[in-house]
């Protein structure tokens, strides 16, 4: 068994091991940051080329499908990665019970709304123009 | 206060003000400021999906002063968290923690903040007079 010392003596006596996820948030966390580091520069890039453009303009940007598929990609990175960090800000700042849980689920429920909202939003705008 | 009269760990108020911590703070605020200004985002593309009249609404509230201050605001934020981020990504290898590199990489984060704050909103300002 590995490094038996380190675990609780309930834990040795079940001998269940390790549930193989207690490092899942970590990861999803580290990751959709790596993913956002050029998808946040491009974006930026983007707006600023963007700056003051009307709908046409900004439409036939969004109708290229590299454009498209960059922005939702953008989305999915951005509202996950939203998503888990204010995870952890309440989680560490609301003792309340009710409302700890409360506003863990409205987290969840508002990151996956406003993406699918996004997600609609730039298929529609590549579709119709 | 605890009922045996235990003594508390300090509290935040009695600690000295310091790079380190306050980078630390700025990355939450950030991330927590950066998430309501995705409901910005998301707001502008679902107004450009509806049609040319909510899309130039949308035009007018970011060209106004409350939305210049605010996208200045979000770019602020966004660079910040980008470059702290990375900061923490570089840690996370088990790298940079001897006291003269979290110092040397924390005020090489705030210059890269400022100055890509700089660089996006000069190209900006110029791109859209012109």
């Amino acid at each position: 068994m590995l490094t038996p010392r380190m675990r609780s003596p309930l834990g040795r006596a079940i001998g269940l091991g390790s549930a193989k996820e207690g490092v899942d948030h970590w990861w999803a966390q580290r990751l959709t940051a790596i993913a956002l580091v050029p998808l946040a520069l491009w974006f930026v890039v983007g707006v600023i080329r963007l700056a003051g453009a009307d709908l046409p303009v900004f439409a036939a940007w969004i109708g290229h499908p590299l454009p498209a598929t960059l922005l939702i990609l953008l989305i999915v990175a951005t509202s996950y990665h939203g998503a888990l960090g204010l995870q952890v800000v309440i989680e560490d700042y609301v003792g309340n019970d009710a409302l700890r849980f409360t506003l863990l689920i409205i987290n969840k429920l508002a990151s996956i709304v406003l993406a699918v909202l996004g997600i609609f939003a730039i298929v529609k705008i590549s579709f119709t123009g | 206060m605890s009922p045996a009269g235990r003594p508390l760990s300090p509290h935040l108020q009695v600690y000295r003000w310091q790079l380190t911590s306050v980078m630390s703070i700025l990355h939450r605020a950030t991330g927590i400021a950066l998430s309501v200004g995705t409901i910005l985002l998301v707001w502008w593309l679902v107004a450009a999906a509806v049609g040319p009249k909510s899309y130039a609404r949308v035009q007018a509230f970011l060209g106004s002063w409350i939305g210049i201050i605010l996208l200045f605001g979000w770019s602020l934020a966004l660079f910040y968290h980008l470059c702290n981020g990375l900061r923490h990504l570089w840690w996370d290898t088990g790298r940079g923690f001897e006291l003269r590199h979290v110092y040397a990489g924390g005020w090489a984060v705030v210059a890269g903040t400022i100055a890509l704050t700089a660089i996006a909103w000069g190209v900006g300002l110029s791109q859209w007079s012109s």
